[in-house]
């Protein structure tokens, strides 16, 4: 097994806690995983991606070109990047903050209102938990309680007070995604 | 009575300091780093601490100072002895640490290090020899050097178009908290000389005290350079370079009983 | 029971350090490793160490040079313009045949460049230390554990060679996360080695550190000495990994995370029919010549794959010596190769 999800949007969605959340539920299953971020120099409204790999055996490039899946939290990550997912490949894809069709019919694709279920559950910042938990969803490639239980591992203490607003964004992406699964 | 029964039964008055070697020195004649050096090896005998000394060589004319101190020494890049020293002296803070370095060496290429080794509080000692000329590559400008006097290369003498103004370092250094002794002295007379001592082992007793940085500037001469007769280089001193460089007790945090 | 955490390469490097020895650490921030300095700022005076922040890196590698003058076992970490900037303490450390070790975690460049990813450092680790004829004894990790290791191991390395030990690494490298075992922390040797100045002398011969030799044949002798231990390091701390086929028509040579990337892209070449073989070099100076002069031996063509306009592919073409030829494949400025690219590159000059 050699799963790659690719994640991008734009500073302060909380990209990088979605690829580290995902990343320590992985290896809480004992499983290999290499996570590689890439965000433009400035230190706020910048540009932000990871590459997540996990495999049962080496992980090999932390580097992709074609990811398997993908999760585009904004418009700019759609049209950057959704031609790059491999045929056959996932794409969980906000459609709050998306303007245009998506135009791929070789790929398998998830289009959920996250930012609009965030803001329904009291926080728009929980977009990327919605997108994460739909994403968990769709591909199987970890628990949805891992990822749940992950929140206590990677957020400092100080931000336990926002781990249920998340568990229910986490659950909520879920829901959407399971409407849209074939 | 011959000779050698007369010094053997003799009381000496006048010997080589125990913490300098007896290698011949290698500066000219009339050159002031050699009472320079062995009034830092008397201040080291008399407060017992060559066996715990690290001195540190820098580039200039001073660079065989390793070879005299009789030490443990480390040599050092140009400027940058006040950083080998910090290096040392976290490492080993029991260890007593003396850069010895000249006027291009620290005012020039290292002013960065000894003055951010001064804010920090670096607890180590400077001797700073400034003779307002680039000695060991042949008299050129330093950043000492007085306004209109020549060098080899100030031929028509300074001038604020060509080399700007000399900088002041204990001036500079005096208004920064980390420092707990600083002086500017000479060795032009034998009261001067004694001055200069008092003021470098009372560095050496701040730095003992663990009470910060401590520096002692001493005005030194350059016969050679300033193409002088070496008596004539020490009146030059009196009556021309202590004008733009005051002699003067700085900073003393043990006299003030920080 | 030694547990497995996900930690970022800075993290790794900085706690391998520590748990190699590492007590002194000198340095000055700079994009993208201050994680590093970060992490000991706050880990070494919890346990009796020392962190200082250098006015610059000039000054971080001199206080270095007088931290390893008293026998310490110390450090700094930074990324290329930095790396630049010390190269004349390097060259100080060696002639004064002091150990030191240095992560040099690579971003693009020349000049202020940018905080991308790169592999354009291979020459200044392998070939830089300043002036004169030193070298560093250069390690390049591919995985966050190897970074982990081999800053530890780096300490003794250092102090047996007598010698500045770099540990090439690069953004990637330095902002991943991935899974890490961390041993118990080691504590550096209680006693001092003979050359180290201060402490009480006891009646000991002074000590000098010192790389001023005006003697050109005393110079000569110094310099054979130093070259005398590379050669030991030939003999003992060769490292190196292999992958892929065993009958292979290409080899593919590239080291620290551009071999990671080789590695996915040798598996995409055999699904499309092209058996290949990666030898990925750890040790960088003293370099595997004769591992890869071997295997030259036995394929059609060797694939240099490196961030960077080939450098590390010199070292490479000096071990196939001829034997076959050597095509190339790099980025440089930040810019990454895939692991798609390298496999299509693989497949074309088959």
């Amino acid at each position: 097994m050699r799963q790659e999800v690719f994640m991008a949007g734009m500073g302060g969605q909380g990209v990088l806690l979605a690829g580290q959340l995902l990343a320590q539920a992985a290896l809480e299953a004992g499983l290999e995983l290499s996570w590689f971020p890439l965000y433009s120099p400035e230190v706020r409204g910048g540009r932000a991606t990871c590459t997540l790999v996990i495999a049962d055996g080496e992980v090999g490039s932390p580097v992709v070109g074609q990811p398997g899946s993908v999760i585009l939290m904004d418009g700019i990550a759609v049209d950057n990047h959704l031609h790059r997912v491999r045929p056959g490949g996932l794409a969980v894809i906000n459609s709050s903050l998306t303007g245009g069709e998506v135009s791929r019919n070789d790929i398998d694709i998830v289009v959920i209102p996250a930012t609009n279920a965030a803001m329904e559950l009291g926080s728009e910042r929980a977009t990327n938990m919605v997108l994460l938990g739909a994403y968990v969803r769709a591909s199987g490639v970890v628990e949805a309680q891992a990822v749940e239980e992950a929140l206590y591992r990677v957020l400092p203490e100080r931000h336990y007070d926002y781990i249920p607003t998340n568990v229910a964004a986490l659950q909520r992406g879920a829901q959407l995604a399971e409407g849209q699964l074939v | 009575m011959n000779t050698l029964a007369i010094i053997e039964t003799s009381k000496p008055v006048y010997t080589r300091p125990d913490s300098l070697t007896d290698i011949q020195m290698r500066y000219c004649p009339g050159c002031t780093h050699g009472i320079a050096h062995r009034l830092v090896a008397e201040v080291l005998d008399e407060l017992g601490i060559k066996e715990r000394t690290v001195a540190i060589a820098t580039v200039g004319c001073s660079v065989y100072a390793y070879e005299y101190f009789d030490t443990d020494a480390v040599q050092a890049s140009h400027g940058r002895g006040p950083a080998v020293a910090t290096g040392i002296k976290r490492c080993q803070p029991d260890t007593i640490v003396f850069t010895y370095q000249g006027d291009g060496d620290l005012a020039a290429i290292g002013l960065a290090e000894v003055l951010h080794a001064a804010a920090r509080a670096e607890n180590f000692t400077v001797v700073f020899i400034n003779n307002a000329v680039f000695g060991m590559t042949q008299g050129q400008m330093a950043p000492t050097t007085l306004m209109g006097q020549k060098t080899t290369t100030t031929p028509l003498g300074r001038s604020v178009e060509q080399g700007g103004y000399p900088l002041n370092i204990c001036e500079l250094l005096a208004q920064i908290p980390g420092v707990a002794y600083l002086a500017r002295e000479t060795m032009t007379s034998p009261k001067r000389v004694r001055q200069a001592k008092r003021s470098l082992k009372k560095a050496f007793q701040v730095q003992m005290a663990g009470l910060g940085f401590s520096l002692v500037e001493l005005i030194s001469s350059c016969p050679t350079w300033w193409h002088m007769k070496p008596l004539e280089a020490l009146q030059w001193i009196e009556d021309v370079m202590v004008q733009q460089y005051p002699l003067k007790v700085f900073v003393d945090k043990l006299e003030a009983g920080e | 029971m030694p547990e497995r955490q996900l930690i970022t390469g800075n993290e790794a490097a900085a706690e391998g350090a520590i748990a190699g020895g590492c007590r002194y650490f000198f340095g000055y921030p700079i994009t993208p490793q201050n994680k590093i300095p970060e992490y000991m700022s706050e880990h070494l005076p919890r346990i009796g160490g020392v962190y200082v922040q250098a006015e610059s890196e000039v000054a971080a590698i001199n206080m270095l040079y007088g931290a390893a003058a008293t026998g310490a076992w110390a450090m700094t970490t930074s990324s290329s313009p930095g790396i630049s900037l010390m190269q004349e303490g390097l060259s100080y450390m060696i002639g004064a045949e002091l150990p030191c070790v240095l992560v040099d975690m690579v971003r693009g460049g020349p000049g202020l460049g940018n905080i991308a990813p790169a592999q354009s450092d291979y020459w200044l680790a392998t070939r830089g230390a300043g002036h004169g004829d030193g070298r560093c004894l250069t390690f390049a990790p591919a995985s966050v554990q190897e970074l982990y290791d081999l800053t530890g191991e780096a300490f003794p390395i250092a102090q047996k060679y007598r010698n500045p030990v770099m540990i090439l690494a690069d953004a990637v490298l330095a902002s991943m996360r991935e899974p890490c075992t961390l041993r118990e922390r080691l504590d550096p040797p209680q006693e001092k080695p003979p050359w180290a100045v201060g402490g009480a002398r006891k009646g000991r011969q002074r000590n000098i550190i010192n790389s001023l030799w005006t003697a050109p044949p005393v110079m000569e002798e110094v310099n054979l000495r130093v070259a005398q231990r590379y050669e030991q390091a030939r003999q003992n701390e060769l490292r190196w990994t292999e992958h892929g086929a065993d009958d292979p028509e290409i080899l593919v040579c590239a080291y620290g995370i551009s071999a990671r990337i080789c590695q996915t892209a040798i598996e995409h070449a055999a699904e499309a029919g092209v058996a290949c073989r990666l030898i990925r070099p750890i040790s960088l100076f003293p370099f595997p010549v004769q591992v890869i002069a071997d295997w030259a031996q036995r394929v059609n063509k060797v694939l240099v794959v490196e961030l960077s306009l080939g450098q590390f592919i010199e070292d490479v073409r000096l071990a196939v010596e001829g034997a076959c030829p050597v095509e190339f494949l790099g980025h440089t400025g930040g810019v990454l190769v895939t692991p798609e690219e390298v496999a299509a590159r693989i497949i074309e000059i088959a």
